[in-house]
């Protein structure tokens, strides 16, 4: 596990997807944020104790192309209905973290069989504010220092990018563009989502960093109460990446759960 | 060579820099006085019409948000120069687009003023700079895409003469295309592009459009033109002629050297006014992500954001100033004529910031009177085969200090 998840890549209809897929136990499908994969951090690791993890890359993401053919968001989700019937799932958790929560849900307001959970952390796709609220701040309208605040709980975790060599430069700015295409407008969410969420079939849970900034508490609330049944985990001293920040926190969160 | 007299229209009465971050997109515009704007719009028309009646041609472009420039609509300013020139060629460049819903609208409003001129529009399409992504809530990434996919509508809407037709690209959608009026020139008037590298001249020159460039100076201008030409030649199976290349410097024009120098300095303005944040420099999918990385880099966006810190000098050195008396400037013009192998259209920013509307009559006066002729002369006697020695002879230009990354912004 230290040298990092395998990846491969899958041929679908017209789209190449690199996946990772590692551990063993039931399948834990896992759509990253607009930050890019993180199958390789500490909590995947964890989690690939309990569950097989398939953690695709967003085309776009991770130095990949976005498909020529790609428009936005919907594009995404029925790649990943290629992808589940390819990997042919079953009694599966399905988790998505911020974009990748969006991208989730629209996948669970379809009703797929292959699905028995949802988990959704920090996730954006809706918009519980008027047309004047700034629900999730404009993050291609503020500086890279002030984003990286809105993340993380703890400042120290603050990234720095003069302190990144050119290669991890170059990613993150790809993963920027690919963020982008993806959520640019209507920002970062659908505004149909909230009117189809009662169709959310499976049990679902949100788990949430206390101190994000970006996607907020009030947010997840709102999110909560759209999904029939669903319920919120809260993690202190957590941002908008409980993941890394708090890995036992959130992991727990996960297998208590769904494990 | 033809000349067209450019003013960018900027606002300059802006608070102490350290009392803002952007003259661009966030600056509020309580800083704007509707009484000294009032009186810079009517400057620059009357600016404009001086150049009519110098026998220079006009151009005008459009920017939102922004100190730079006050017309967020360039349409607008062309329509009064319809009606209030006589003689000049009214160049808009351009119109942006790549970022505009309804291209259809664009193709009404230039058949209007082809009209309404009698003939006298040239139409030019630019992809945007980089700021105008958020006020126009466009995604920079496959600009060029939406650019080009606008572009044929467009000019579908100004040939098409037998009643409607339907649209539905990629990017565009539109039913019961039928535009009146249509157009005065035929096909349809003259259409020029901006062009920021060599493969950015591709499309430019297989439709025969005029190629722009923006103050890409001695280091960026032979690769853009030179990709044009072989461009074009590839494409039609003959020579370029020069009126398809367009160069956009920055231009003054005194008695004496001191005062040109002086209002060189003046003119500099629109380089030096011009702070603007990383992130609206930078939106996301304007940039291949390698360059976006350069600019993330704290280096790079330091010298970016102290562009404040170039001269005239340098500025000159680079070959987006041309500045000094006629002879001086006519001499800058023609090396840098001659090392780029030549173009037929020069675009010239006479006026920027605080430069008043008689310094600027002097300074197009004496172009127009001592300048101008000469630069005829210079492109009336154009050989392609006599410009291809003289090139290879040309001195190849001291290098100027520093990167030339202020240029970024007005490549396209």
């Amino acid at each position: 596990m230290a040298d990092g998840p395998e990846e491969s890549s899958i041929s679908l209809k017209g789209a190449e997807i690199r996946v990772a897929r590692f551990g063993a136990g039931r399948p834990l499908l896992m759509l990253h944020g607009g930050l890019g994969p993180m199958a390789g951090a500490p909590f995947a690791q964890t989690l690939a104790q309990s569950f097989e993890v398939i953690a695709p890359v967003h085309p776009g993401f991770g130095g990949t192309k976005i498909p020529d053919d790609f428009d936005g968001l919907q594009d995404l989700v029925f790649l990943y209905l290629d992808l589940i019937d390819e990997l042919a799932l079953d009694d599966a958790v399905l988790m998505g973290f911020s974009m990748g929560g969006w991208t989730a849900m629209e996948i669970a307001v379809l009703r797929h069989p292959a699905f028995a959970k949802l988990i959704l952390v920090d996730s954006i796709g809706i918009k519980p504010g008027g047309r004047e609220d700034r629900d999730i701040p404009d993050i291609f309208g503020l500086p890279f220092e002030a984003v990286q605040e809105l993340i993380w709980h703890d400042p120290a975790n603050v990234i720095d990018p003069a302190n990144l060599d050119n290669d991890q430069r170059v990613a993150m700015a790809g993963n920027r563009t690919a963020l982008a295409f993806y959520t640019w407008s209507p920002y970062m969410h659908n505004p149909k989502l909230p009117q189809r969420l009662h169709r959310v079939a499976m049990p679902t849970r949100l788990i949430w960093g206390e101190s994000d900034g970006l996607v907020t508490p009030d947010y997840a609330g709102a999110l909560n109460g759209m999904i029939s049944g669903s319920e919120l985990v809260i993690i202190p001293e957590a941002g908008h990446l409980p993941q890394l920040e708090q890995p036992d926190a959130f992991v727990a969160a996960v297998t208590e759960f769904a494990g | 060579m033809r000349t067209w007299f450019f003013t960018e229209d900027a606002y300059p009465h802006l608070p102490p820099e350290e009392t803002y971050d952007s003259v661009r997109v966030d600056l509020p515009n309580s800083i704007f006085d509707p009484a000294k704007g009032a009186d810079l719009y009517h400057m620059f028309l009357d600016l404009w019409g001086a150049a009519d009646e110098l026998g220079l041609e006009i151009m005008n472009n459009e920017h939102h948000q922004t100190v730079t420039c006050m017309v967020p609509s360039a349409p607008i300013i062309m329509g009064i120069l319809a009606r209030e020139t006589k003689k000049a060629r009214l160049l808009i460049l351009g119109n942006p687009i790549a970022n505009r819903p309804r291209p259809v609208r664009v193709a009404e409003e230039m058949a209007m003023i082809d009209v309404i001129s009698r003939g006298r529009l040239e139409v030019g399409f630019v992809r945007s700079v980089p700021y105008e992504a958020a006020p126009a809530n466009v995604l920079p990434y496959r600009g060029a895409d939406r650019l080009w996919e606008a572009h044929d509508l467009i000019l579908k809407a100004w040939t098409h003469r037998d009643g409607p037709f339907n649209w539905e690209g990629r990017y565009f959608h539109s039913r019961q295309v039928n535009i009146w009026p249509q157009v005065y020139q035929q096909p349809h008037p003259p259409v020029w592009i901006t062009v920021g590298s060599g493969p950015s001249t591709i499309p430019v020159a297989q439709h025969g459009h005029v190629g722009a460039v923006f103050l890409a100076g001695y280091d960026g201008v032979r690769p853009i033109f030179d990709a044009y030409r072989e461009n074009y030649l590839a494409a039609h199976g003959r020579q370029a002629t020069l009126d398809r290349l367009a160069y956009c410097a920055m231009i003054f024009v005194a008695d004496d050297h001191k005062t040109a120098m002086e209002g060189a300095e003046r003119l500099l303005w629109y380089l030096t006014a011009n702070k603007v944040p990383s992130h609206w420099r930078n939106p996301p999918g304007y940039f291949p992500p390698h360059v976006e990385a350069q600019i993330m880099s704290g280096a790079t966006v330091a010298s970016v954001n102290n562009a404040g810190e170039t001269s005239v000098e340098d500025q000159m050195l680079r070959g987006n100033v041309f500045a000094g008396t006629p002879d001086q400037v006519y001499e800058q013009i023609k090396n840098f004529y001659e090392y780029s192998g030549g173009f037929g259209n020069l675009l010239m920013m006479g006026q920027a910031g605080h430069m008043s509307y008689e310094e600027t009559i002097r300074s197009m006066t004496l172009f127009s009177e001592e300048v101008y002729p000469r630069l005829k002369e210079l492109t009336a006697s154009y050989d392609p085969d006599e410009m291809a020695e003289i090139r290879a002879r040309a001195p190849v230009p001291q290098p100027a200090t520093g990167d030339n990354s202020v240029a970024i912004d007005f490549n396209r």
